[in-house]
């Protein structure tokens, strides 16, 4: 990643070979793993075949049970429960993964700018907007963005995308901090090279692991927060399905129909709990110090 | 100390300044006229210009948004544009939903999560500690409106212990009331206790890989002597902050639990004024909440800063 | 066990315990009614939401004139009236020692004052314009008031029927919203706001007392819930049931019955009658052959609600069905897109209010017109935005709403209302209408105007909405219809 052979890489133990030796000694991360690629695979195969067609209502077929045909039962306009949560994950995958860059592209860089300029004011204004974002109920100011821009996807992506930016500002600048007082980061100083150059070359490289790790956790918490919007009816709009809300379309009919509301719940759970199972177990690979523990 | 203090309250200040401008711009941008909404489909343009007079939203934006402001120092919220009550009085309402159902629910997530959290710390990497952190995980990762459904499915509906929604007040009695409470607090705690936990346990780990610890244990204490004589105490202050950050987060972000069982909260009162366009209620009620969080964080860095003086100089 | 099963085990179970509180003995003087809004507030001549008529209607406020529960125009404060033969004059005698709540009396000037305050300058009257005719009111004396038009209009008893123009005393008009003062039947007790509203008998009524002496209304939105209340006997009446895929368990139950009345609701396929491609009749024709209204009714209502083919209610004896000249056949819709230039379909939007019925009919109906071809972007609106873009912006394709007014089939001689329907022949007969007082000629061109409106293919028309509720078997004088959004109570009582 660098150039400078001189610089000491932090996690220069974990060699290839090793990471993937842990990896595979790790159950947790490997179900988190499998748990991952399964949503992911049955999202991507969502774009070219689903069992049946969820744009295709069929209303003689409402409520069924599951059974042979339909896995996962039929939803109260009789369509296929299994072929909308297959396509509900594509949704929730999208949004979630948007939001997250969002929080990335925009966080880090400003993050990476307060440390590399610490104790000024321009520091202290990024720090204090950050806490001022943190202190806004997320959710409610989701509902005002969506209200000022009107329910869709796109609306759902910003409103997530703009509180992940504070959490991914606020790591980058914690971490950066304490490489700033490294050696190898002086010796680039001495050396000349500017803040920039400096937390390009050498900063950046060095917080990308806690980066990946902190992301997974924020995807995982983008698909949850994606639920819970179009729960409420602010995010992805129909015909395309969305987990959350198949759940909220399955709120009246659980006297009647549960398994409306069993499905895509679990679908949920298990997406969620993938990332999370494998956001853990990178951090224990990436992390020496607590793998030692182990 | 002083200047420190200073230079935080001159930034809690600015920050509430901060945070009054952008509620109120964000507000102000909402489309949907809160008169139209009122007068319906069959109200005639005349009738909309003189609600919309007698609710005052024909004034300059930087005369309404001074009203609204020094309304707010003097304890003002302003009148209800739907319900023509003071917001003060629908707040003061609402306010013994949530607080209740906040407390309810951070004393059930407490209760699970501190047992929970030591036993899986105490016996690390044993049977009990991994699937403590494996329902931690399962905890986590299911969304609280889902298992509010759950829960009605089993508990309302099929054993019909609780009802599947509704408060009936506090007039009802204490028993009433914390019933209709019940099964939210449940709902909402059970992500809180599973997060709590997770942090109580690490934060444990942390401190018993600490030098005092160890230099405890060199003189011979054993490991749960060790564990609760001295780490235990210093685990805490990270757990506290965690508990404070999750009572405001239940204060607000109860809504759609609240939505799920239909309590008259908070939460619901934002929710309903944002979709009747009260927005009156929205920012008077929103910012009361940023107020909250922000003081919160305040009382909190102060607190930080006269137990350790190392921190005044790092983040001032 | 199935779910019906289950039920019928709770209430049996329930039946027990029930029959062992010594309340099940005697006859009950006291109701519990679920409302599925809470109003905002309680002046029914200021605001639109119909909840607050719901509550107030009738039980609080009155009018000179009153709907009936079948629709029909009785005498309501006023016992008797004389119209003149030109239709200009209508002169009100009024009842006799009538009170209102506070004490004071009810007299001609409380009726000139409550009709002046709908038009005067300032006024927040929300249907402002169904008394936009009215040119003046007159006291004669403190029991006779003459009111006065422009023109003829036929509709002018029916229009003071309407909870808007209800009669308010000078003294406590302003503060109605929250502290009402009324002639009715009952008075307000207590209101807690966001749970319930509590009504008591007026004892100073100046009619037939009600039976019942004391009425909650129990806010319950939330489906679930109103469920819950009403299996567990918290609530013993609720109208507009907000879940209808709930309503089969009910009617299992002996302790229930399920109410299916009329409702003035035409849920229609608003088109935007000025956007190309709307803009072509047979592109009009095309939607509306390519609708099955079938599928809509059991899909989004699971059943409930009857097919229409014009704007009219079926329940009303002018009413022609005209169902059959829209049927569902995707086929010739194809044909007559492609006649109208769409071989292969458009795109547009179609944008939804909140109710169930849209929400849910939405999804229907975009499937059905993927089928022919006609793809829709489908935007879920809360009422707020929807007033604003579709109503008032007239910014959108297709929508779906629920007229609720009685008799609205006017707002197609309005050219500037938002599916800017703009027909002069249609513009005629209304006209035509309106100085029409004969019973025979209004009919006749009621009759001509639904046709019109069908020939034209305006909108799509779906469905009248049905008035599903469930009230407890041993209730009696329930409104099953709704010819007004109202929970009338004043002749509801218990059967032993």
């Amino acid at each position: 990643m660098s150039e400078s052979p001189a610089v000491p890489k932090q996690n220069d133990a974990a060699t290839r070979p090793g990471l993937i030796r842990v990896a595979l000694q790790s159950p947790s991360f490997m179900v988190g793993i499998v748990l991952t690629l399964c949503f992911t695979l049955a999202a991507l195969v969502s774009f070219v075949w689903t069992p049946f067609d969820v744009t295709q209502l069929v209303i003689s077929d409402k409520l069924k049970t599951p059974s042979g045909l339909h896995w996962f039962g039929t939803d109260n306009f009789g369509r296929d429960i299994f072929s909308m949560v297959m396509v509900g994950a594509r949704t929730s995958i999208a949004v979630a993964l948007i939001a997250v860059s969002i929080g990335i592209c925009a966080g880090v860089p400003l993050g990476l700018l307060a440390a590399a300029r610490h104790g000024s004011l321009l520091d202290e204004v990024i720090m204090r907007t950050n806490d001022l974002v943190f202190a806004f109920p997320a959710l409610l100011m989701a509902i005002m963005i969506t209200a000022v821009f009107g329910p869709g996807a796109i609306n759902a992506i910003i409103a997530i995308g703009i509180f992940n930016i504070p959490v991914f500002a606020r790591l980058a600048r914690g971490a950066a901090l304490s490489l700033w007082t490294r050696d190898y980061v002086l010796a680039a100083r001495v050396s000349g090279k500017g803040p920039a150059r400096i937390s390009a070359e050498h900063i950046l490289p060095n917080i990308t692991n806690l980066l990946i790790v902190q992301g997974t956790i924020q995807f995982s918490l983008g698909i949850l927060a994606e639920a819970g919007l179009a729960y409420v009816g602010l995010g992805t709009q129909p015909p395309l399905p969305s987990w959350g809300r198949m759940l909220s379309d399955a709120q009246t009919m659980i006297y009647i129909a549960p398994h409306m509301a069993i499905f895509p719940g679990l679908a949920i759970v298990f997406t969620v709990l993938g990332l999370n199972l494998m956001g853990d177990g990178m951090r224990d690979i990436f992390d020496p110090k607590l793998r030692r523990a182990r | 100390m002083l200047p420190f203090l200073i230079k935080r309250l001159v930034s809690l200040c600015l920050s509430l300044v901060a945070a009054s401008l952008v509620i109120f711009f964000v507000i102000e941008v909402v489309p949907g006229d809160p008169a139209s909404f009122m007068l319906g489909m069959n109200a005639e343009p005349d009738t909309v210009a003189a609600l919309r007079d007698s609710l005052g939203l024909n004034a300059s934006i930087p005369l309404r948004y001074w009203q609204w402001v020094s309304g707010l120092l003097q304890g003002e919220f302003g009148t209800s544009y739907t319900y023509k009550v003071p917001v003060r009085e629908l707040i003061a309402d609402r306010i013994w939903v949530s607080l209740p159902l906040a407390a309810l629910a951070l004393l059930l997530s407490t209760l699970i999560a501190f047992p929970v959290g030591v036993i899986a710390a105490a016996r690390r990497n044993s049977p009990a500690d991994v699937s403590i952190m494996g329902v931690t995980q399962l905890g986590i990762a299911v969304p609280n409106f889902w298992f509010a459904m759950l829960l009605v499915m089993f508990f309302a509906i099929t054993l019909r212990w609780f009802s599947a929604g509704g408060f009936p007040g506090w007039d009802a009695g204490l028993f009433a009331g914390l019933k209709a409470l019940t099964l939210p607090a449940v709902a909402l705690a059970l992500p809180q206790a599973s997060i709590l936990a997770r942090v109580m346990r690490s934060s444990l780990l942390d401190t018993l890989g600490e030098d005092f610890v160890r230099t405890a244990r060199a003189k011979g204490l054993s490991q749960r002597q060790a564990l609760w004589r001295h780490a235990l105490r210093n685990a805490l202050i990270p757990v506290l902050t965690i508990i404070g950050l999750q009572f405001s987060f239940l204060l607000a972000g109860a809504i759609i639990i609240e939505n799920v069982f239909f309590l008259p909260g908070l939460g619901r009162l934002v929710f309903q004024g944002i979709t009747q366009r009260d927005l009156i209620v929205v920012k008077s009620v929103i910012f009361l909440l940023v107020f909250a969080v922000i003081l919160v964080t305040f009382i909190v860095d102060m607190t930080y800063a006269i137990v350790d003086p190392r921190l005044r100089r790092a983040r001032a | 066990m199935t779910s019906i099963v289950k039920a019928l085990a709770f209430a049996g179970a329930l039946a027990v315990t029930s029959a062992l509180t010594p309340a099940a003995f005697a006859a009950k003087t006291d109701i519990n009614v679920g409302l599925p809004l809470e109003p905002p507030n309680l002046d029914p001549t200021s605001g639109a939401a119909g909840a607050i008529d719901s509550v107030t209607y009738s039980n609080i406020f009155e009018g000179l004139t009153r709907f009936g529960p079948d629709g029909g125009i009785n005498p309501g404060l006023a016992q008797s009236w004389t119209i003149s033969d030109d239709g200009l004059v209508y002169t009100f005698k009024l009842h006799e020692g009538v009170k209102f709540s506070d004490g004071t009396d009810m007299n001609a000037d409380d009726v000139k004052f409550s009709l002046d305050r709908i038009g005067a300058e300032g006024s927040t009257n929300a249907q402002k314009a169904l008394y936009a005719d009215i040119a003046s009111v007159e006291v004669v004396d403190p029991l006779t008031v003459k009111v006065t038009l422009t023109k003829p209009n036929g509709n002018i008893l029916f229009n003071l029927a309407w909870g808007d123009a209800v009669i308010v005393a000078p003294e406590s008009a302003d503060n109605n919203a929250t502290n009402p003062v009324g002639t009715g039947a009952f008075v307000l007790k207590n209101w807690a706001k966001g749970d319930q509203i509590e009504l008591a008998r007026n004892e100073n009524y100046w009619g037939e007392p009600a039976k019942l002496d004391k009425v909650v209304f129990k806010v319950i939105a939330d489906p679930n819930a109103a469920f819950a209340a009403v299996m567990a006997g918290d609530v013993d009446s609720y109208m507009a049931f907000p879940a209808p895929e709930n309503l089969p368990q009910f009617d299992a139950d002996p302790r229930f019955r399920v109410v299916a009345g009329s409702t003035e609701g035409e849920t229609i396929l608003s088109t935007n009658n000025k956007m190309p491609p709307f803009d072509n009749i047979k592109v009009r024709e095309a939607l509306a052959h390519a609708i099955d209204r079938k599928a809509i009714i059991d899909g989004a209502m699971f059943g409930y609600g009857t097919p229409i083919g014009t704007h009219f209610a079926p329940h009303h004896p002018s009413y022609v069905d005209l169902t059959a000249q829209s049927n569902f056949d995707p086929e010739k819709a194809k044909a007559l897109l492609a006649e109208a230039g769409f071989p292969d379909g458009f795109k547009t939007t179609l944008k939804l209010p909140p109710p169930s019925y849209a929400r849910r009919g939405g999804e229907i109906i975009a499937s059905q017109l993927r089928n022919v071809g006609i793809e829709t972007e489908i935007s879920n609106l809360e009422w707020a935005q929807w007033l604003e873009q579709v109503f008032k912006g007239k910014d959108f394709g297709l929508t779906i709403v629920s007229h609720t007014e009685p008799l609205d089939i006017g707002i197609y001689a309005r050219p500037d209302y938002y599916f800017q329907y703009d027909s002069a022949e249609f513009q005629k007969i209304m006209e035509d209408l309106n100085n029409a007082t004969d019973p025979q000629e209004r009919n006749r061109l009621l009759q001509v105007a639904q046709k019109k409106i069908a020939d034209d293919y305006v909108n799509g028309y779906l469905f009248q909405l049905a008035n599903t509720g469930v009230v407890n078997a041993k209730l009696m004088g329930v409104w099953e219809n709704a010819p007004t959004q109202a929970a009338d109570m004043t002749g509801v009582y218990w059967a032993d």
